[in-house]
């Protein structure tokens, strides 16, 4: 169970080679062994939404999958949303609409919202909305992270998104 | 320019929202090792023979320590004496790092397990073979303080840590004069802060100067520090501890734990880092928590609906140490009666030891408690005296005309109690026009034509902020002309670092942007941290008035070398300029900075003492008072006795708002775990005291789904204890929700007689108040 096996995981477009043992998560393989922290952990039981991230586009709970199963796969995390010092729009409507206070679950949610439009750019206000009721954050009473949210789905109905880099 | 009053953007974004912050977890000590906890399974149980053999045996473990282990590393002592003083306390229970002979509540840690990895200390800490043989338990709070109750200590005589009261007037006297007396017992529940990181602690020790550095995860970092010093008799610059970037606080951060000082004993004995980093099952066992309490309470009225009295008890869960003394049941006690014309009151207040987890101010530290059983019995009084709910309170209000009104009550200081400025009546009529109050039967009547059974409810509050003596803030301008602000105020993600660096530029060139901050640092030697709502208020005032004494050097300093009068001169981004003239002569304040230090054998260019900085620690006794009224209109369905919030209306006040966009953020964040504690955050134990809730799964969180529509209007009456008029607001949204709430299903169901007496209103508990009713009036 603890023998570690090598994987390469495919973070943000930068190959991680790396060695972790079977039973380890997604979400602590990121944070140990590529030194990527800004996927944060709030409960590890799949509930709070903080260490959301996106794998092939669609939000995952990092904690809820093994670092194995990821391999192959085009993972996603907060620190790949900026190009250089350049926010994305994204990034930009949380800081605007004050949608963050600790920012503890902040990249849960900007992954969360990420995926979903990068999946369904279509989407309606209410599914959005809904969508967002599976994180949780203790700070701000979510109402300025629902109006963050909706600027960026505005945003992604005007404008053709970008390949990941 | 003045920028207090302005949205300026926050400093703690930009890092937030790209994945740097700093967290605790996310400072990387290469080849540290990582720890985890043998906990307690039992609410209470003797400890017997402990066989670590197994565990030894695993992969990757370094080290085990048990409770005689563990006092070996402690040469100052192996308890934590965290509680604040208090001569009505009968008996010390000082918290022990690990507990030798008994263990008192589910989740206590017993055995320290350190090995290379999290995962690995978790293994061993499952092959650990502890004797633990249980012992009887009080199974609830009533049951604790009953005179043949079960002690919660083997060793202590009973249950009842401390009895006392708040006394004044003749209340037999109101008592029996009253034209109508109204009673109620209320029960709320325990729950916890849930901050999204949990607590975490990181202790790496230096090995060729011997000394300690230390990361907590913390509200009081200089607590932390005073507590390591002495259990570890280290001297005190022989310790750091700093609080990185905090997930949250929201108050069970703000005490010293015995993990933080076991962390620390162990990375010191072995040499090498060490961090332990609280899981959320954790949280749930061993994070302090709050709120439990039975009030029993009468309230006396004249023919006019004016109070005349209010006597009752209150019944106080403690848990199982004491983590920080008696200030929640304090401050419960000091808040009933405090924001109306109570002319007699008398409360008996008992303080019970449980077998659960300590008990420490979270988010609104008792007065959430206080203002549902005074809105719940003004809700009856209304009743009783047939005037509006509205009404009644606005005949006790304390009037703007009475500010600063002393009260007849005393802070934990000894000090008189006075409310020291705002307009009660007026924050409840705003509040009641924003939703229009005056509207609301017409939309109930229409609502009911459609099937659905609406209700509307009020509650009036007072938040008390700012918490003295002090806090230490130094403002320095550095060489490279950058302002230098360090101060004990800790970051626990609320922003405060922005509202001092807008405080601060306000008065040395009004960029904040120009401002680096040092917070909650322990290199400072008097400091407190966060808790109270406090910060903006008395690191704010620290921050005015440091500023201030900075301000006059640096304008001293350039006029002795322009050779221009100081008045002539303003600070304007990072120079000083004449004021008014393009004539081009200017300054920067990096070549201030550098004549201001001094050169050898010349003097000082116009300044009694070298260097632009001042350390100022402004000393507030008094606490400044916010207020506020919330509205709440609620859908509920009767059948299953769920609650749908529609709608929040809150006029607040907290005086001068150093940044508005931020005080809102504030208040609706506090909104959000008010509605949890008003319908669904329940900690449940079993009779055994065994928690029964300990995932997200089973305690339930307000998610956005659940968030109403909310509307929050300011007034700004600014205090008049510190220079800028400031409240503080950190605790505002969550103090009046649970009672507007209740007020309102109250209301939406008073054709049935329901009376809501009970807190969080789960449906279960609301089927079953439903139920009640009906069984009385059949
Ligand atoms: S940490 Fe993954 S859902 Fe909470
Ligand atoms: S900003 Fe703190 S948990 Fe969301």
């Amino acid at each position: 169970m603890t023998d570690k096996t090598a994987i390469t995981l495919t973070v943000n477009g930068s190959d991680h080679h790396i060695a972790c043992a079977p039973r380890k998560t997604l979400a602590d393989a990121l944070r140990e062994d590529c030194g990527l922290t800004g996927t944060h952990l709030g409960c590890e039981h799949g509930v709070c939404g903080a260490c959301t991230i996106t794998v092939n586009d669609a939000p995952v709970r990092s904690c809820l999958m093994f670092a194995v199963q990821a391999e192959g796969g085009d993972i996603r995390t907060v620190e790949g949303l900026a190009k250089g010092d350049d926010l994305s729009p994204l990034q930009q409507f949380f800081i605007d609409e004050h949608a963050l206070q600790c920012g503890y679950c902040t990249p849960g949610f900007l992954m969360l919202i990420e995926g979903t439009l990068r999946q369904t750019p279509d989407i309606s206000e209410d599914e959005l909305d809904e969508i967002l009721s599976s994180n949780l954050c203790r700070c701000t009473g979510y109402r300025n992270i629902l109006r963050a949210a909706r600027r960026a789905l505005d945003h992604a109905r005007t404008t053709t998104p970008e390949p990941a880099a | 320019m003045s920028l207090v009053g302005t949205s300026v953007p926050r400093q703690e974004d930009r890092p937030f929202v790209t994945g740097r912050g700093r967290y605790l977890d996310d400072i990387a000590t290469p080849g540290g090792l990582h720890a985890a906890f043998y906990r307690s399974p039992y609410a209470h149980a003797g400890i017997g023979a402990i066989d670590l053999s197994d565990a030894l045996a695993l992969p990757g473990v370094v080290a085990i320590y048990t409770a005689k282990d563990m006092a070996q590393l402690l040469p100052g002592g192996d308890r934590l004496s965290t509680g604040l003083p208090s001569s009505s306390i009968a008996f010390p229970l000082d918290r022990p790092i690990l507990p030798a002979d008994e263990t008192v509540f589910v989740g206590e840690p017993l055995v320290l397990v350190v090995a290379h990895s999290r995962a690995e200390a978790e293994d061993a800490v499952e092959a650990i073979d502890m004797d633990l043989d249980p012992l009887d338990v009080a199974p609830d709070l009533a049951s604790a303080v009953a005179y043949d109750a079960v002690p919660a200590h083997r060793d202590r005589p009973h249950n009842r840590l401390a009895q006392f009261d708040f006394d004044y007037g003749d209340h037999a006297a109101a008592f029996a004069d009253a034209a109508h007396v109204v009673l109620g017992r209320f029960e709320i529940d325990r729950g916890g802060a849930h901050s999204l990181e949990g607590r975490g602690v990181l202790a790496a020790p230096d090995l060729i100067d011997g000394r300690l550095s230390v990361w907590s995860s913390t509200q009081t970092p200089h607590a932390l520090k005073k507590h390591l010093c002495r259990l570890l008799d280290m001297a005190e610059d022989a310790v750091s501890v700093t609080a990185p970037d905090l997930g949250g606080g929201f108050g069970p951060k703000l005490v010293t734990y015995p993990e933080e000082i076991a962390i620390a004993a162990a990375a010191r004995a072995l040499g090498r880092p060490v961090r332990w980093v609280e899981d959320r099952r954790e949280h749930f066992l061993s994070a302090c928590q709050e709120r439990a309490q039975l009030w029993d309470t009468e309230m006396a009225l004249d023919a006019d609906g004016r109070i005349l009295g209010l006597r009752g008890t209150l019944l106080h869960d403690h848990g199982a140490w004491t983590a920080r003394g008696l200030n929640v049941p304090y401050a419960s006690g000091m808040m009933l009666p405090l924001m109306y014309e109570v002319p007699s009151y008398h409360l008996d207040i008992t303080v019970a030891v449980t077998n659960r987890v300590p008990v420490t101010p979270v988010r609104g530290a008792g007065q959430p408690q206080a203002t549902y059983v005074m809105e719940r019995l003004l809700d009856a009084a209304a009743r009783a005296t047939g005037l509006t709910r509205d009404e009644i309170r606005r005949r006790n209000l304390v009037g703007p005309e009475r500010m600063p009104c002393p009260r007849p009550l005393l802070l934990r200081s000894g000090l008189p109690v006075v409310l020291d400025s705002g307009d009660y009546p007026a924050t409840q009529q705003s509040a009641l026009d924003a939703c229009d109050w005056a509207g609301f039967d017409a939309r109930r009547a229409a609502a009911r034509a459609d099937g659905k059974r609406l209700g509307i409810g009020l509650a009036n509050y007072v938040e008390g902020t700012g918490r003295g003596p002090y806090e230490t803030v130094t403002v320095r301008v550095a060489r490279d002309g950058r302002i230098k602000v360090n101060t004990g105020a800790a970051a626990m993600g609320q922003g405060v670092g922005t509202v001092l660096s807008q405080i601060v530029a306000s008065h040395l060139g009004s960029d904040p942007a120009r401002v680096d901050l040092t917070l909650g640092d322990t290199a400072e030697p008097y400091g407190f941290g966060g808790f109270n709502s406090r910060q903006t208020v008395v690191a704010g005032a620290s921050a005015e008035a440091a500023a201030q004494v900075v301000r006059k050097k640096v304008l001293t300093v350039a006029a002795h070398l322009l050779g221009l009068p100081e008045d002539s001169l303003e600070i304007d981004g990072d120079r000083v300029t004449v004021a008014g003239s393009n004539s081009g002569r200017s300054l920067t304040l990096a070549e201030i900075a550098g004549a201001a230090e001094g050169l050898p054998g010349y003097q000082l260019p116009g300044i009694d003492s070298p260097g632009l900085m001042a350390t100022e620690r402004v000393v507030i006794d008094g606490m400044a008072f916010a207020n506020g009224c919330l509205v709440a209109e609620v859908e509920v369905d009767a059948e299953t006795g769920l609650v749908r919030v529609l709608r929040l209306e809150l006029a607040h006040d907290c005086g001068q708002m150093v940044n508005p966009v931020m005080v809102d953020g504030q208040i609706m964040g506090g909104l959000a775990h008010g509605l949890g504690n008003a319908l669904c955050e329940k900690m449940v134990f079993d009779s055994e005291n065994q928690p029964l809730t300990g995932t997200f799964a089973d305690y339930l969180m307000v998610t956005s789904a659940e968030m109403p529509p909310v509307g929050v209007s300011h007034s700004e009456t600014p205090s008049p204890l510190n220079a800028l008029g400031l409240k503080g607001v950190g605790e505002s949204g969550v103090i009046p929700t649970a009672a507007a709430i209740a007020s309102a299903v109250e209301d939406a169901l008073s054709d049935l007689g329901v009376t809501i007496s009970t807190a969080p209103l789960t449906p279960a508990a609301l089927r079953a108040a439903i139920v009640a009713a009906k069984e009385a009036r059949t």
